[in-house]
């Protein structure tokens, strides 16, 4: 099955770091795919080298065949990727329900001239107070980000992500903040998404989440790619295991 | 008379600074060298007339000269941000006067005189700049409410973030350079043909801070404060002797005020005072 976001040989150096070492997988269409690995292993990075913000400096990216290593992260996001990232950027001085109208508004947004000759706002509302309603976070429609919690924003992020109506679905934790009883129900939403047709690509922490909804693993260490494939079947693999179990070890040993 | 030149002044006063808030209030770039804009515009028009062109088409003329410079200068804005685009600005305001300063066809040192007179009268050339004045409030509270000024406010905000959401963060920069400036020209324009008379210090570093300091006292971005502002500003040395000869003073203080205890400047005074005025009545209401 051809790969609707392929990422081949892509190396990144922090300094003298490999953040990144030849790294390449592939998302199927309607994959719900989770990309996961210990603290530091270069998730972020390879999210931020999907979306455009880091240059690595070998590697090539392609959407659908179209090759979008060169193109600026807005015209990959154009091209259909949406981003909700791990740090929470909400436009502070928006309410919920137009932070997510301008996602919403991309068509319009994509052209300045339009833009400029463009008023009305209220079918992107409409979308997007149903996208709020969606990840389950209607209340705060008309709140200003800056009186919302974390468990709020980070639902917001990903509304906002979603109003791009992406080919694929770039989630970087995003149940980090939510508590036990949101973060299954926002993991069933991702679930949902993706049997309705949506791409997703999901770094995460909370592997019960991850095992629970992910059909495909991708599994990151030090910035080395050491599994690739269905999660049962990665998991078994005494590379990964010691890998997170290592990590976990570590971090007892610190705590 | 007296009030039809204090109402002239403030028109194009309003302009000048409407023109800045554009660039620096919606679209969060910062300009140290606005007034170069307002020269460009002054000294294209007043060449223009002086040369025996009609004052309706150095009105144009103004614009797009002004603008095409300040689509040149949004080319900074796309390659550094926050101070750094400050102190380019601040240098493209220098080498504004620094090179019309060396120009023999632009007057040099002693300025461009005898600039026709647009040969409309005193009060209709006043009615005519309040009509412009009331032109660019209107476009500017349109711009606010369209797409393009949702999108502004994105950039101004958070640039990175506007792009994850598939906005062209460069064209809309270069968007707001090319209306700010172009503005900033008309107000050259209507200045230059008001006092018949270009020289490079009406364009000057100075100059540029007295327009920054009107758009932050009126509050970075409103629309309303910043018209109120550059109204009061810019005729209370015509008005007041202490403040022509303290003008840079009271600039100083008022830019430090401002910012320091009122970042939203008049804008948010007026706002909360009217929350408090509003909160007591429904309190009073309640009791």
């Amino acid at each position: 099955m051809k790969a609707l976001l392929s990422i081949e040989g892509v190396t990144v150096r922090f300094g003298g770091v490999d953040a990144l070492a030849d790294v390449g997988f592939g998302v199927p269409r309607g994959a719900l795919l989770g990309l996961i690995g210990p603290n530091g292993a270069g998730k972020t990075t390879m999210m931020r080298v999907i979306t455009g913000m880091v240059r690595p400096q070998a590697g090539r990216l392609a959407i659908d065949g179209t090759e979008i290593s060169r193109l600026p992260t807005h015209r990959r996001v154009r091209m259909g990727l949406g981003l909700s990232q791990q740090l929470v950027r909400p436009f502070a001085g928006m309410t919920a329900v137009e932070n997510v109208a301008l996602a919403a508004g991309h068509a319009t947004t994509a052209n300045p001239l339009a833009a400029l000759v463009t008023i009305s706002r209220a079918a992107e509302r409409d979308r997007a107070r149903t996208l709020l309603q969606l990840v389950g976070i209607a209340d705060a429609a008309d709140a200003l980000p800056d009186k919302l919690p974390l468990g709020y924003l980070k639902r917001l992020e990903m509304a906002r992500a979603l109003a791009l109506d992406p080919k694929v679905l770039l989630l970087d934790e995003p149940l980090a903040g939510l508590n036990s009883a949101e973060a299954p129900h926002l993991a069933d939403t991702i679930a949902d998404l993706n049997r309705q047709g949506t791409t997703v690509v999901l770094i995460e922490h909370n592997l019960i989440e991850v095992m629970r909804i992910c059909r495909h693993l991708v599994v990151l260490d030090n910035g080395r790619k050491i599994g690739d494939g269905e999660p049962a079947v990665v998991m078994a693999d005494p590379a990964v295991r010691a890998a997170y179990l290592g990590s976990q070890e570590e971090r007892h040993a610190a705590a | 008379m007296y009030e039809i030149s204090l109402l002239t002044v403030m028109s194009f006063s309003v302009i000048f600074a409407l023109s800045l808030n554009l660039i620096t209030g919606f679209c969060g770039q910062i300009s140290l060298g606005h007034a170069a804009f307002y020269g460009i515009g002054a000294y294209s028009a007043a060449l223009f007339t002086t040369g025996g062109g009609s004052f309706w088409l150095a009105l144009p003329i103004a614009m797009a000269v002004a603008g095409f410079f300040g689509f040149i200068v949004g080319f900074a804005s796309l390659r550094v941000r926050h101070d750094f685009l400050a102190i380019t600005t601040m240098g493209v305001g220098f080498l504004f006067t620094g090179f019309v300063r060396q120009q023999e066809f632009l007057g040099g040192e002693e300025g461009i005189a005898g600039i026709p007179d647009p040969g409309i009268g005193q009060i209709p050339y006043m009615l005519l700049c309040a009509a412009f004045a009331a032109a660019v409030i209107a476009f500017s509270l349109y711009l606010k409410r369209s797409w393009m000024g949702h999108a502004f406010d994105a950039i101004a905000t958070d640039e990175d973030t506007a792009r994850t959401l598939g906005i062209d963060v460069a064209r809309y920069k270069l968007t707001a350079f090319v209306f700010g400036t172009g503005l900033a020209g008309l107000a050259g324009a209507l200045f230059a043909h008001y006092v018949k008379f270009v020289e490079v210090e009406s364009f000057d570093f100075i100059e540029s801070i007295s327009v920054l300091a009107m758009v932050i006292v009126g509050g970075i971005g409103s629309i309303w404060g910043v018209v109120v502002a550059a109204a009061v500003l810019s005729v209370l040395p015509l008005l007041l002797q202490v403040f022509a000869d303290y003008k840079l003073l009271i600039y100083g203080v008022l830019l430090f005020t401002v910012m320091y205890f009122a970042p939203g400047g008049v804008d948010s005074l007026m706002q909360t005072l009217w929350r408090r005025i509003s909160g007591r009545q429904r309190r009073d209401k309640g009791q």
